[in-house]
Parts: C-alpha cells; structure tokens; sequence
C-alpha cells in the first residue's frame, strides 16, 4: 500500500510539474484551447489513446471477459473498429473546418446561435455523464486501493476532482495533453509487461493458455460449480434479448466515438489535415495493441485468479490489479493500480476541457456575446470557471451517489448521445449541402433525448431488485423495465438521423447555407483558410 | 464563427473558382471511390460479428483451431481489418494531398506554403 501511495504522488507530483510548465505557455486562446495547433502526429495519437482508454477500458472490460468471456471481448473489437469511423470520415474534414469545439463545424454554414447552443447541450451532456461515471470508479478504486490509509471514498472524490481542475484550470491543452501522453505510455507500459507475465505464467505456450481458457471454473452465485468454455459467446448477452442488445451496444460504440467531443477537440491541437490523420493511424495502432492484450488481461484473470476470488477482492473491476498481484506480487499491484489512477485522471481531464471549451467558445463567445470576446482574454477566463464549476459539479454528484452506485450504464449512455445526437449532424453538416438549421436541432434534440428516455425506459434504471440489494445500488425505478435492451444505440441512432433528414426537408430551403457548401467542401478537402498553427 | 481567417475577399469567389474545376471534382471522386466503399466493407464486416454471435451460434462455437472457435478468431481477424484498412487509407491519401496541394499552388497565392 506504501508503495501504491508514493506512485500515486509520483505520478501527481510529475503531472503538476508538467502543468506549471503549460501555464507559463497558456497565455492566448489558440495555446490554451489547442496547445498553438503544434502538436505532433505521434503525440497526438498518444494523447488520444490517453483521453479514449478510460478506467472502463482498462479495469471494465478486463473484468468483463474476466467474468464472461468472450461477450467481454466485443467491447474491445468495438472500442478498435469505432477508429475507422475517425479516421476515414470525421478527422480531417473536422479539422479543416472548425476551431475549438464539435459545434464549430455545424455553425460553419447554418445559424450558428440554436445550433451552438444544442450542440453545447449535447457536448455538456455527454461529457457530464461520461465524468460522473469516471469519477464514482475513481472513487470506489482509490478508496478500495489505499483502504486502511485513512483516505475514503469522498477524500478519493475531491481529490481526483481537484486534480483535472487544477490540470485544466493552469494547464490548459497543454497540460491536458502530456498528462494524457504520460499516462497512455504507462498504461501500455503496465499492459506489456502484465500480458507478457500471463504469457510466462504459461511457459509462453499459447496452447496452453488457450486451453486453460477453454474451460474456466467458477461458482455460480448459488454456489454450483460450474466449468465453462470461455471462448463461448453468450455467458453475458443471453435470450430473448441478448443478440439485439449486442447489436445494439456496437452501433453505438463505432457512431458514437467519432461523436465524442472529448476525442474530436483532440484534432484541432495538430497543424493540419495531414497530421491529424497520421495522428489516428498512430492513436489505432495504440489502442489496437491495447484491445488484442485485453486477451491476456482478462482471460487470464479469469483462468489464473478466478472469477471466485474476485467476487470476494472487491468484483469484477479489480481483476486485472488481482492479476498483478497473483503473478507479480504487491510491488506489480501498487504498480497497475497507479496506473488505473494515472488512467481515469488524463480522461476526466480530457472531458473537463473539452465541456469547458463548449461552454466559453459556444455558449458564452458565440451566443451570448455574438462571435466577440468583450476584452482580450475573456474566453479563457470564462472556460477556466466553466472548468471549476464542472468540476465542482462532478465531485458533488459522485459524493451524492456514493461509492456503490450503479453507474456503469452512463458510459454506454455516453457513446449513445454521441452516436445518436452528434455524428448525425456532423456527417450531414459537412456531406449533405440542402442540409439545414432545422435539421441540425431536430436531430440534436432528438437523437440526445432519445438515447436518454431510452435508456431511462431500459434495465439499467428500471428493475425490480431482491431486497438484499440496498441503497445506491438499487435501480432508481423498482419496476420491469419497459425497453429490453440494456443499450439503446439501435432504435436512438437511426431516430437521430431520421430527425435530422425530416428536420430539414420539412423546413424551408437556406440557400446562404447551401451557398456555404461550396467554401466548405473545398475547406474540408484542401485546407484551405483553415486554422493555422501559432508560431512561438 | 468558423471561418477566421478565410482567403482574401479577392479569393472568396475563389471558393466557387476551385470547387468548380476539374482538378478538384476528380480529388473529391477519388476520395469517395475510397472512401464510400471501405466503409461500406468495415461496417458489414464488423456488423457481421455481433449478428453471427447472436443468430448463428452454432456456426460460432465450432472449434477450428484447437480450443479456438470461429466466433474468438473472428473477433481477432477485425484487427487486423483495421489495421489493413487504415494502411490502404494512408496509403491512398498521399495521392489525396499531393492533388490538394497542386490545387492550392494553382488557385492560391498562399497555396505554396501547403
């Protein structure tokens, strides 16, 4: 546990050092928002990996092949094929177009005031959610990490919440980039060493491992032994429902992370089309290695810790740091669980900026102010209280929650407001020239509300518990859910699109935004007038 | 907004001058003949997984490969989809800049900077 802590504030102390480094660099709107666009194609697509590969990667999905195999190893396939949907169809033309945030793009040839003002709601939104998820894991790892220390779950809160408003707040995208840089080289670092232990473990026999996995032992919850094939899809997704909910859960995973404002303002910090791209290839070449070792991670939680011992050291979310700690003893633990820490810190901060970016460049510059900051600097000033107040308002709702609330829906929650709400509109802004204003905020509207209601309606908030479950980690309706499936992306996504088509073909034409079209195709596709990178 | 620093006004009809010609008509037809189609593939083909696990199970749990199944080595044969996919992309996207930037040098005076 010491040695835990002082990796911890090694991992902090480095992390502040980096961010009064970036404040001294911090000092216009370009450097602050977009670290002066001068960030390279490696580093960027490092800084991606760092921003995308959140705790639910890393401790979720290793815990859920842990648990159920294969089903657990879809994430992975569909948190790696979602890049294809960046790389070949959003990056650069985003880049090209936009300056600081998601609604730039829209508000590029349609009315930009209603059209900002949802896609900010939907940027707050997605990237609120997505915080709260990640700061109660936090919580609940930290607390459960350094239990005995003194520091408790609300400690663990504020203090990881203080942290990405200190990064942000000082730091800017500067900051927030190496902070996302140093821990996507940790977390490969830790997923190298801890597949190619699993790989000793079994003489580096591959046979041998498989094998093992091939028949995994565990009790079930009314304490039958049971042995399952752990390659054998099904043990998670099961009828009636299972295979649409599957279906379900990977629409919204390959829509919804080209949707994802956190990752899209992550292109804006590179100087041009070109290195955004090549930033991708980098980014999916990371994230790839990552998801192909989550094979070992989980898997051999599962064959080499057990599902039993895992249920009974804190569940599912802490087999790949049980798994440090079965091969590679307390040391390796302290290690892996640094790196859990060092990992949900670069995303919350991520999503920090990129909620507070919204509300100044959107809301405030652009709506409130009509497109002019009243004195110079008045952009950042705004986003750095937006930054606090996000940040207080996370820290408060995952006290309020507590540490054993069911939040593991609010990522998928996620994904699907961003599938459902941001890339319909996106794709149409920047393909479709009759698209329009009405169409922009129908399908903002709808596809946000819909994925909402949905998952609302859904077994993650509507199920009648056995009275051994209490609290927090009750469902919030004690009723049959009214919607099957856990992931809402099937009927949400198409709602979103449909929205956006009737939304413009039931308004009038806008022949300024159709005459737009024009400057922005050739914008999009040449570079050219796009924002430029600041010289030092 | 978006667009701070757009061309001069001289070359705001600019806009109309470039999306018109013919060198830039062909740039966007060849990104779509890449395009459209690798993304039709990568969305079956990934679709293809989740709706073979959930209706075909029985095709799925074949072994093949010792303990391996044709479900788990179908899982890991869409990696290496990505990874084919975004080096075809790279790939042709070297011919996509090289025909934007002899665009831009055409049309614009700032074009010899890109």
């Amino acid at each position: 546990m010491t040695i835990t802590l002082i990796l911890f504030l090694s991992f902090i102390a480095i992390t502040l050092g980096i961010t009064g480094w970036a404040s001294r660099r911090s000092g216009s709107s370009a450097s602050y928002f977009a670290a002066n666009r001068q960030i390279s194609a490696w580093q960027n697509g490092v800084a991606v990996a760092g921003d995308y590969m959140s705790a639910a990667s890393f401790l979720g999905i290793a815990g859920l092949i842990a648990f159920f195999g294969y089903d657990g190893f879809m994430y992975s396939v569909g948190f790696l094929v979602a890049y294809l949907t960046v790389l070949l169809v959003v990056a650069e033309p985003l880049r090209n177009i936009g300056k600081y945030t998601m609604a730039d793009v829209l508000a590029y040839r349609l009315h930009p005031r209603p059209v900002r003002a949802m896609a900010s709601l939907s940027t707050l939104v997605v990237s609120t959610i997505y915080m709260i998820a990640q700061m109660v894991g936090a919580g609940a790892l930290v607390a459960l990490l350094l239990k005995g220390s003194g520091i408790g779950y609300q400690t663990a809160v504020v203090g990881v919440g203080i942290l990405m408003i200190v990064y942000v707040v000082f730091g800017g995208m500067i900051a927030t980039t190496w902070v996302q840089i140093i821990k996507a080289i940790l977390l490969m670092a830790g997923t190298i060493l801890l597949s190619t232990i699993v790989l000793a473990h079994y003489g580096f026999s591959l046979s041998a491992f498989f094998n093992d996995v091939a028949q995994v032992h565990y009790h079930t919850a009314d304490g039958k032994e049971v042995v399952k094939d752990f390659f054998t899809p099904g043990l998670r997704y099961k009828p009636p429902y299972g295979a649409l909910d599957l279906l379900s859960l990977g629409m919204a995973l390959i829509f919804g992370t080209a949707g994802l404002p956190h990752i899209l303002v992550r292109f804006y910090t590179v100087p041009d089309a070109r290195t955004a791209r090549y930033s991708v290839v980098w980014a999916i070449g990371l994230i790839g290695c990552f998801y192909i070792l989550t094979t070992f991670l989980g898997f051999g939680a599962a064959t080499i810790v057990g599902r039993d011992f895992i249920v009974k050291n804190g569940g599912n979310n802490m087999s790949a740091p049980l798994l440090a700690q079965a091969l590679g003893g307390s040391v390796f633990f302290a290690f892996i669980c640094a790196i859990a820490f060092a990992t949900i810190l670069a995303v919350v901060a991520g999503l920090t900026i990129s909620a507070s970016t919204s509300f100044a460049h959107d809301v405030w510059t652009n709506i409130v102010r009509q497109g002019h900051e009243h004195d110079a600097g008045e952009e950042r000033r705004v986003a750095r209280i937006a930054a606090f107040v996000v940040g207080a308002v996370a820290i408060g709702i995952a006290i309020l929650l507590g540490p054993t609330a069911n939040v593991a829906f609010l990522v998928g929650l996620a994904f699907a407001v961003a599938a459902s709400a941001n890339l319909p509109v996106i794709l149409f802004s920047i393909f479709w020239k009759r698209f329009n204003t009405g169409g922009a905020v129908a399908g903002l509207a709808v596809g946000l509300l819909g994925a909402i209601v949905l998952i609302s309606l859904g077994p993650a908030i509507m199920a009648v518990d056995p009275p051994t479950v209490l609290g927090a980690a009750r469902h919030l309706i004690q009723r049959p859910a009214i919607f099957p499936l856990e992931n809402p992306g099937i009927i949400s996504i198409p709602l979103g699109f449909l929205a956006a088509i009737l939304g413009t073909l039931l308004t009038a034409r806008d022949p300024e935004a159709e005459e737009k079209f024009t400057e922005l195709e050739v914008r999009a596709n040449t570079g050219l007038g796009s924002e430029k990178a600041v010289a030092h | 907004m978006g667009a701070s620093n757009t061309p001069s006004s001289a070359e705001n009809s600019g806009w109309d001058r470039i999306a018109n010609s013919g060198d830039f008509r062909k740039l966007l037809a060849a990104k779509k003949a890449f395009v459209v189609p690798a993304t039709i593939f990568f969305i079956v083909y990934y679709f293809a997984l989740p709706v073979l696990v959930g209706y075909a199970p029985g095709l799925m749990q074949k072994k093949i490969l010792g303990p391996l199944n044709v479900a788990y080595l179908f899982a890991l044969s869409q990696f290496a989809v990505v990874f084919i996919i975004t080096y075809l992309y790279v790939r042709a996207a070297r011919k996509f800049d090289a025909a934007s930037a002899r665009l831009l040098s055409e049309f614009t005076t700032a074009g010899k900077e890109n």
